[in-house]
């Protein structure tokens, strides 16, 4: 079915989504919720009112960016697990540039802090790059080791150098580093939406070119699809594997500045690492690396992530059946493959029939 | 031709899914109304089954709701689970939207969430606990004095080891955490300066594993007493403790916030030596309470301690002499004859 196949393109995920709604549905109802309240709830939370979708796109924004520099790896053919601690690396750049020169004119610290972030992120990835170029280590495991490391690391820096007297957490970052304006927070009734979405959505935009149109790109692919033969048509495989890699980094780093500037403003003694990392991976995978699929999963992913909140404050359902139905759908997302096969098959009954 | 059949079936399904939904909407409005007060709590990183900090906060504020014949849900009290600090800020406006009157922040991580909505919005009360939001009308904080119940589960530990050698394990290397082992590291000293004690932390509050091989090396260095302030890596802790005790060797656990009698129970005894617990609960069921009386103590700080029983050291297994000592050593730190600092040095 040549002339179907776009069709099939929207329609797979779509009904992906919707066997993912019903069977959360089912979840539901089995334990004794109400199914169609929770959707309602769920949905009015995340695209209810202004502050609903400020909260959801800011939700987005570092999720865009985390999952681009994973699809820039694996374009190259690596795995880069490390994008958590990247993004951590980043934030941390980001607040320590805004924090140490914020008598900078706006829109130099504004720009500093930025580049800062990506620049540390960048760096970080390259230590795995470097270490796989010249040693074949896996990245695999040397960015998990990373991730560790940068959460140690940034526990460390901001106890020891950002944190104020008896407290875990730095100062606020000064206003000319801010990407939340007082107008966005009108705008959104208070919510976090901030001018970073507008650098993922150039993000995307860069990342789409880089990997389609450009000699760099077609170097990515070429080592991604095979290094051996890249190698014998004359690339210079090292150099490619650890631009790729700083490229993926600097984008998780850029992920984790919009978060230090945008979202929080400061930067704390962390629990965990930043779960955009793992988060933007799945966002990733499931845009199949696509830079314009990414915006459409990054918002599904944001939806049930925010909208999912609401779900426990209108209703007395627990918090831990919300995620039980997240997963379902996003599990029945990621199996589209399956759901294609069906819809196929049904297509071609029909046309016997 | 069949393409067009999907579709159709997909749409329709897709229109049906909205249509409902919408009924559910309206449903839900009407049952949504204001009381006099209705009390919400965001939780940090843990949930409300953490076997500590959250729970004990969750466990107050359904003390309050039953004394005062409030629901669970809008118009009562409730609690907003967050999976990440990102989820602060979306927690705290969503309670907002949905009436709530006072909100609580249980974690310092949740610090900086309710002192921006506080200035956001000022007909709603807030509570901070373990942290500090100064100079804000319509903010209270509540911190806990919990380095003076460390102290006296350093009385307790320095009492009960057989080797002279004791252990701390903690959670995250934070400023609150580091008050449980000042404390703890004085109390021991206070009673015998030569019985050592090794700090170790773990660099992660859900990490039970580690707690475990943290506990089982330090055992196995003949450190007896383990006083734990690791949140859900405590868990570790007791199944070390537990495992040792079975095969009849003689250890102990000092649990933390809430009395962790009943984790140390095993088939055959109990390792917790002792509980040193914070009363969270107890002061979100008081602020509440207060909020719903109209005299909320906005802009000010709490401070719970030893003296208003907002902390103590409950007594799991201790020998009737350890036992006498902490009472002896708690006599003094309420009279003021030994000031605990919070500070490691």
């Amino acid at each position: 079915m040549p002339n179907s196949s776009k069709l099939f393109k929207v329609l797979v995920p779509l009904t992906s989504v919707l066997a993912g709604l019903v069977v959360g549905a089912i979840v539901m109802a089995i334990f004794g919720y109400d199914p169609f309240l929770n959707y309602a709830s769920l949905f009015t939370g995340a695209l209810g009112d202004a502050n609903a979708i400020g909260e959801t796109l800011r939700e987005l924004t570092p999720l865009i960016l985390t999952a681009l520099g994973f699809s820039i790896a694996s374009t190259a053919g690596f795995f880069n697990i490390g994008g958590a601690g990247q993004a951590l690396m980043g934030w941390m750049a980001s607040v320590s540039f805004a924090l140490n020169f914020s008598s900078l004119p706006h829109w130099l610290l504004l720009l500093g802090s930025i580049m800062a972030g990506a620049l540390a992120g960048g760096i970080w990835a390259g230590i795995a790059g470097v270490l796989k170029a010249y040693l074949g280590t896996s990245e695999v495991i040397t960015t998990i080791m990373l991730n560790y490391i940068a959460l140690y690391l940034s526990s460390f820096l901001v106890k020891n150098f950002l944190a104020q007297d008896q407290s875990d957490f730095s100062k606020t970052i000064p206003e000319g580093a801010r990407l939340r304006t007082p107008f966005l927070e009108h705008l959104t009734q208070n919510s976090t939406f901030n001018y970073g979405i507008i650098i993922s959505l150039i993000m995307v935009i860069v990342v789409y070119f880089l990997i389609q149109r450009t000699k760099v790109g077609y170097e990515y692919r070429a080592v991604g699809l095979n290094d051996k033969a890249a190698n014998y048509a004359g690339m210079n495989v090292k150099k490619v594997i650890i631009s790729a890699m700083v490229v993926s980094g600097a984008l998780a780093g850029l992920g984790g500045a919009v978060e230090g500037l945008g979202n929080y403003e400061n930067i704390y003694v962390m629990t965990s690492l930043p779960d955009i990392g793992f988060n933007g991976m799945a966002v990733s995978l499931l845009a199949s690396g696509n830079p314009i699929g990414i915006i459409f999963s990054g918002l599904l992913f944001s939806i049930l992530k925010i909208g999912g909140l609401s779900i426990s404050v209108v209703s007395t359902t627990p918090p831990e059946i919300v995620d039980i139905v997240i997963a379902t759908i996003i599990f029945f997302v990621g199996i589209n493959y399956v759901i294609k096969i069906g819809l196929e098959k049904l297509s071609k009954k029909k046309g016997e029939g | 031709m069949k393409t067009r059949k999907i579709i159709f079936g997909s749409l329709l399904s897709l229109g049906l899914v909205l249509t409902l939904a919408g009924c559910g909407s309206q449903a839900k409005s009407s049952a949504g109304k204001t009381t006099k007060n209705s009390v919400a709590l965001v939780t940090d990183g843990g949930g409300i089954d953490d076997k500590s900090f959250n729970q004990s906060a969750w466990e107050g504020l359904k003390a309050w709701g039953k004394e005062n014949k409030f629901s669970k849900g809008v118009g009562g009290y409730d609690y907003a689970q967050s999976t990440s600090p990102s989820d602060f800020t979306p927690n705290i406006n969503k309670l907002i939207k949905a009436k709530y009157k006072t909100v609580l922040g249980i974690g310092y991580q949740v610090q900086k969430n309710i002192a921006d909505a506080s200035k956001q919005y000022s007909d709603v009360n807030f509570v901070i606990v373990d942290s500090v939001i100064p100079n804000q009308k319509n903010v209270a904080s509540v911190m806990f004095k919990a380095e003076q119940s460390s102290f006296l589960a350093g009385v307790a530990a320095a009492e009960t080891t057989k080797t002279n050698k004791v252990g701390f394990i903690g959670g995250v290397k934070s400023d609150i955490v580091e008050g449980f082992q000042a404390g703890f590291t004085q109390g021991v000293k206070a009673v015998n300066k030569n019985i050592s004690v090794d700090v170790k932390y773990a660099g992660s509050f859900s990490k039970a594993d580690l707690g475990k091989s943290l506990a089982d090396a330090m055992y196995s260095n003949q450190e007896d007493v383990i006083y734990q302030a690791a949140g859900g890596t405590g868990n570790g802790v007791f199944t070390s403790a537990k495992g040792l005790a079975k095969d009849g060797k003689k250890v102990w656990v000092i649990g933390v916030d809430r009395d962790q009698k009943a984790d140390g129970k095993y088939n055959g005894g109990n390792v917790t030596l002792a509980s040193a617990v914070k009363e969270v609960g107890i002061a979100v069921q008081d602020l509440s309470n207060k909020a719903l009386k109209g005299n909320f103590p906005g802009g000010k700080t709490i401070e719970y301690d030893l003296k208003d029983k907002g902390v103590s050291l409950v007594n799991d297994n201790m020998s009737e002499s350890a036992e006498k000592q902490v009472n002896a050593y708690k006599e003094k730190i309420i009279n003021g004859d030994i000031s605990v600092s919070a500070k490691a040095n």
